[in-house]
């Protein structure tokens, strides 16, 4: 798209463009400059001391104290843990979801528009009302989910879902799941819909069974935009937090604490501002991999997505 | 034999097709129903479905509130107030300085060109966990905390590299002649963008302007812990209150949960098309 290779203007216009460029660049820059790349260096610096958040000037200095410390924190490899089976579990089903509600909805079933519309809403349903309202359907007492199961005989009596860690854990996979599932959908769906037909068309008359023609054609094809949702569903369910706050609050004993919940904790309940920034660095870390991979991937310099 | 498997497989395709929309719909349904109940019908055990006594009474008492109700709901207005305040403000900012940066970026030859957009990709991944410490500390150390402002100027941490990223990828669209016309009839840089890119890429801003609101919109951590009243408190933080450590008060948190679930719903669904070209193009609502 760019205009690169072919010489327009006299290099003194050049000159001239790289300046005016610049100045249109600055105010988005200075911004983004002030409010993520300084907090990320202040974050670092934190992280080697033991400051308290009563009084968040850096002090104390501990070197590397903190980040030795989670060597031997089973809480916190508990929250990676976690963290770890969130984002593989919630990503890898809406994946493998995505993909097949994708391709149903690419095979124009009668009312196909109905359900790519109907998923725009709970994508658009805002994640805190989506915790709140799931939260109420595993309601113990008097939520839906066991008044359904129990209306279908499927249980006998009411059970308090969410007072067994692992059980709440996946009930927020659930919750989670019904609001981002939508977007893994439209997605791929409108990566599917750039595909010629002709390729899949041509492969059926070779005699290319539908199964093959799914796994040889469309996902190789579909790969980039596979890898988009990949990718960017991992780094949000990686640092999951407001749905986790409405639906247990971390609990049951603390079976729902991910990373970002423990950082949370870390840094504003327990006031440890010096080894919540160490985490909350950490999540830096891992995010900038993610970033870079992305990167790597779709933004080699001379072709740009 | 031929048709019977086509039949039976349109068939197939149909009952997948309820069995989503079921699971769309159903805690949809859920919602609503439960944000016209009565408390009474609410805690009825098994669960009546279908309100006995439906009642609109739960929107009275947050949009016309009495006395007989709590503290959230009485307020819960005020908070719709500020996110509208604080989202449209964020989304205009990002649109201002998101378009200028993206022209460049776009348009304009200049070294270190790719290693900038790189950088602003980058960003926008960034967790607002790794940035809350000092923000906290800044807002406190400004008096900004429980204002507006500071919502504002922190949601432009995530909102303008994605406006900036996403508006690039739109400009890129535009054909360069136009701007090559009106450059060579003497108008300015400035000029330019805003009477010949924009207009051509008004698809492109209309779909930014509504993720960057929708972001906004939905944001809840930096609002959890920089406001704590309705000077500055957003929807969500409302709506997380009304889970108490012990009690809920249910009615109201489904009615606010419906009130604050609308606005982008209507958005998203009145600008359908936009926000599918908006994922085509790779956007991404956090």
């Amino acid at each position: 798209m760019t205009q690169a290779s072919i010489p327009r203007k006299t290099l003194n216009l050049r000159q001239q463009e790289m300046r005016d460029g610049m100045w249109m660049l600055l105010p988005g820059i200075l911004i983004i400059f002030i409010i993520t790349l300084i907090p990320v260096l202040y974050t670092f610096v934190l992280s080697f001391t033991n400051t308290p958040l009563s009084n968040p000037r850096p002090q104390d200095f501990v070197g590397l104290a903190n980040y030795l410390a989670f060597l031997k924190s089973q809480q916190f490899w508990q929250a990676i843990w976690r963290t770890f089976y969130f984002t593989v579990v919630s990503v890898g089903a809406e994946l493998v979801l995505g993909l097949a509600i994708a391709s149903l909805i690419h095979s124009r079933p009668p009312g196909w528009k109905f359900l790519r519309t109907s998923l725009i809403i709970p994508w658009a349903v805002p994640t805190i009302v989506n915790g709140a309202l799931w939260r109420w359907i595993y309601n113990a007492d008097y939520g839906a989910l066991n008044g359904l199961l129990m209306s279908l005989g499927l249980i006998t009596k009411y059970r308090a879902w969410l007072t067994e860690p692992a059980t709440a854990m996946n009930l927020v996979i659930i919750a989670d799941i019904w609001h981002s599932l939508p977007f893994v959908v439209l997605i791929l769906q409108a990566a599917l819909a750039t595909i010629p037909v002709e390729m899949e068309a041509a492969a059926a008359v070779d005699g290319a069974t539908a199964w093959q023609r799914f796994w040889l054609i469309r996902i190789p094809l579909l790969q980039p935009a596979i890898l988009v949702a990949l990718i960017i569903r991992t780094v949000e369910a990686f640092r999951v937090f407001d749905i986790i706050y409405v639906i247990t609050q971390g609990g049951p004993a603390f079976g729902t604490v991910t990373i970002s919940y423990l950082t949370y904790l870390e840094s504003f309940s327990y006031g440890h501002l010096g080894s919540g920034s160490a985490m909350s660095f950490l999540i830096s870390l891992f995010t900038l991999a993610m970033a870079l991979i992305y990167i790597r991937l779709f933004y080699r310099p001379e072709v740009r997505a | 034999m031929k048709r019977y498997r086509k039949t039976l497989q349109t068939a197939g395709k149909l009952f997948l097709m309820l069995l989503i929309l079921l699971f769309i719909y159903a805690p949809l349904a859920w919602l609503l129903l439960s944000s016209v109940s009565t408390r009474a019908d609410l805690l009825a055990t098994p669960p009546r479905w279908i309100p006995e006594h439906p009642t609109l009474q739960n929107y009275r008492n947050i949009l016309i509130p009495g006395t007989a109700v709590s503290e959230v709901a009485r307020t819960f207005k005020y908070t719709l107030a500020n996110s509208f305040l604080v989202a449209t403000v964020t989304t205009v900012i990002c649109l201002f300085v998101g378009s200028l940066a993206a022209y460049a970026l776009a348009r304009l030859r200049m070294k270190y060109r790719d290693a900038i957009f790189m950088g602003i990709l980058s960003v926008r991944m960034i967790p607002e966990i790794s940035l809350v410490i000092p923000l906290y500390v800044a807002a406190a150390f400004l008096g900004w905390r429980d204002k507006p402002i500071i919502l504002i100027v922190t949601y432009l941490s995530f909102a303008l590299p994605f406006a900036i990223w996403m508006l690039t990828t739109f400009f890129e669209t535009v054909p360069i002649e136009l701007e090559d016309a009106a450059l060579i009839d003497g108008s300015s840089r400035l000029g330019t963008l805003f009477r010949v890119v924009l207009p051509v890429a008004a698809p492109g801003i209309v779909s930014t302007a509504l993720f960057t609101f929708l972001l906004a919109w939905d944001e809840f951590f930096f609002a959890l812990l920089f406001t704590s009243t309705i000077q500055a408190k957003t929807v969500p933080v409302a709506i997380a209150e009304f889970t108490g450590r012990y009690a809920v008060d249910i009615t109201a948190m489904m009615t606010g949960g419906v009130l604050a679930a609308l606005p982008p719903v209507i958005l998203a669904l009145i600008f359908q098309r936009y926000i599918v070209s908006g994922l085509s193009a790779g956007a991404v609502k956090g």
